[in-house]
């Protein structure tokens, strides 16, 4: 016999289903009063450092369908490369930038839309740098447990030839999954749960 | 975002998730997850500064009546309809480890199982007085409560005769973005967990009863309201006592 590790479970994930927006944005599902705004609408104001750009996507189910029920969920460095974070020990992100994003997909075309900067690079494990990128959160009914994936930026060629996760996608033609194209300010990233064109989803 | 407390941050990169024990993407007994899984092998990665991080709520965002959902829709003078009571507990992490700053997000139906949504349909009536949403915010120990009244079971279209069991949905925030979880508790004794086609996606009794809330007697307040105690685990993280590399050791 030896010691118990004494370590506990994780509590187990449940799907967020279809009413989601009550408790995570209800001004959205038209519950007001209750709270001022829904927490995550807003992640710049007039001070924020950096390039504005505008990150817009739908979800795609495996049968080609726009998910209209989904929360999305973004968390990025501000634009020196700075989390907004208590467990960030580089330097002080710009106080003007949250870093965390929440929007539900659309109720009629199913789009989200974040206003937001364009990230500055961050160190991987090993001190190379990662190429810019936003960390995405999707939650919707019929996901059992939130799906992580990241969003990289299509006019970023050579930081995302050396990046070290994109690296490592063994089938190379997934990567374009990862990688948003820009038309002017405006970054398209379309998330396929399932199938032919399917996002690479990360076990973080 | 704020300053929960004089303690040193944690920076250590996060235990790895037991996918045995969550339940998969593909449960074809819970119909909607047929075409919104994932039919590919996720790609694994040793947490980085970005997932090891992640957004900290300071108690400036919580309103007076956020964790009242007796009260925080409800007219002036009056309150909602239902049984009284107080859902509270702990949020810890896999060491055993108190989370303080927590933000929780909670969000239920009403007494007759009716959500306040304009997709929701069925036939039982809302109630004037509530609206569904609450949150809170964890204290130095982890520690967290809200009063409410306990949700009714409804019926949703999977099965021809499917009921959801009387559940409050949970999302929370640890202090890493790879911590983020969304998930559900029960009620203790409730007949119906065990017939729910979204309950038994997790494969493993065990990880089902972590999810059902016992009643707290001791909590319960005489002539007011009953109390149920639903502690949360969010994943551990490593220590970083060698950190001659960015991510701890």
């Amino acid at each position: 016999m030896v010691q118990n590790l004494g370590y506990l479970k994780e509590s187990p994930s449940q799907t967020a289903g279809p009413y989601v927006h009550i408790g995570c944005t209800p001004n959205f599902a038209g519950i007001t009063g209750v709270y001022e705004t829904d927490l995550g609408s807003s992640m710049v104001n007039d001070k924020t450092l950096g390039e504005r750009i505008t990150v817009r996507g739908r979800v795609i189910d495996g049968a080609g369908t726009p998910l209209k029920d989904a929360v999305v969920e973004i968390w990025q460095a501000d634009a020196a490369g700075l989390y907004n974070s208590p467990s960030e020990l580089r330097g002080a992100a710009d106080p003007n930038f949250s870093g965390w994003g929440r929007c539900p997909t659309s109720a009629d075309e199913g789009v989200f839309t974040f206003e937001t900067v364009k990230p500055g690079r961050v160190p991987y494990k090993d001190g190379r740098r990662m190429a810019p990128h936003i960390t995405f959160w999707i939650v919707a009914r019929g996901i059992n447990i939130g799906l992580h994936t990241r969003m990289y930026f299509a006019d970023e060629p050579e930081a995302n030839a050396e990046d070290p996760l994109l690296a490592r996608i063994e089938h190379r033609h997934r990567v374009a999954t990862l990688v948003a194209p820009r038309e002017g300010s405006i970054y398209t990233f379309d998330i396929h749960l399932q199938g032919e064109n399917e996002t690479v989803f990360l076990d973080i | 975002m704020s300053d929960l407390s004089n303690k040193k941050p944690e920076t250590g990169a996060f235990f790895q998730r037991d996918r045995a024990w969550h339940a998969p993407a593909l449960t074809p007994g819970y119909k909607t997850s047929v075409l919104r899984s994932p039919q590919k092998a996720l790609l694994s990665l040793d947490g980085t500064i970005s997932e090891i991080t992640g957004p900290v709520f300071g108690h400036s965002i919580l309103g007076e009546l956020d964790n009242d959902l007796i009260h925080n829709f409800a007219r002036p003078g009056e309150s909602a309809i239902g049984e009284r009571i107080i859902v509270h507990g702990r949020v810890l992490d896999e060491r055993g480890k108190p989370v303080p700053g927590a933000l929780l997000e909670f969000w239920q139906a009403n007494a007759g199982g009716r959500y306040r949504h304009k997709k929701e349909t069925y036939l039982a009536p809302l109630d004037p007085n509530f609206g569904g949403c609450g949150r809170a915010i964890t204290d130095e120990e982890g520690g967290y409560r809200f009063r409410t009244i306990r949700p009714g079971p409804y019926p949703w279209p999977n099965g021809v005769n499917d009921w959801r069991p009387a559940h409050i949905h949970f999302s929370i925030f640890g202090h890493g973005f790879a911590q983020r979880l969304i998930t559900q508790m029960y009620f203790e004794g409730d007949p119906m967990i065990w017939k729910c086609p979204i309950v038994t996606t997790i494969p493993d009794r065990r990880a089902i009863e972590q999810l059902i809330a016992p009643l707290d007697w001791a909590n319960t307040i005489p002539m007011d309201a009953r109390a149920y105690k639903f502690d949360i685990v969010l994943r551990g993280r490593r220590s970083t006592l060698f950190e001659n590399r960015l991510e701890g050791n």
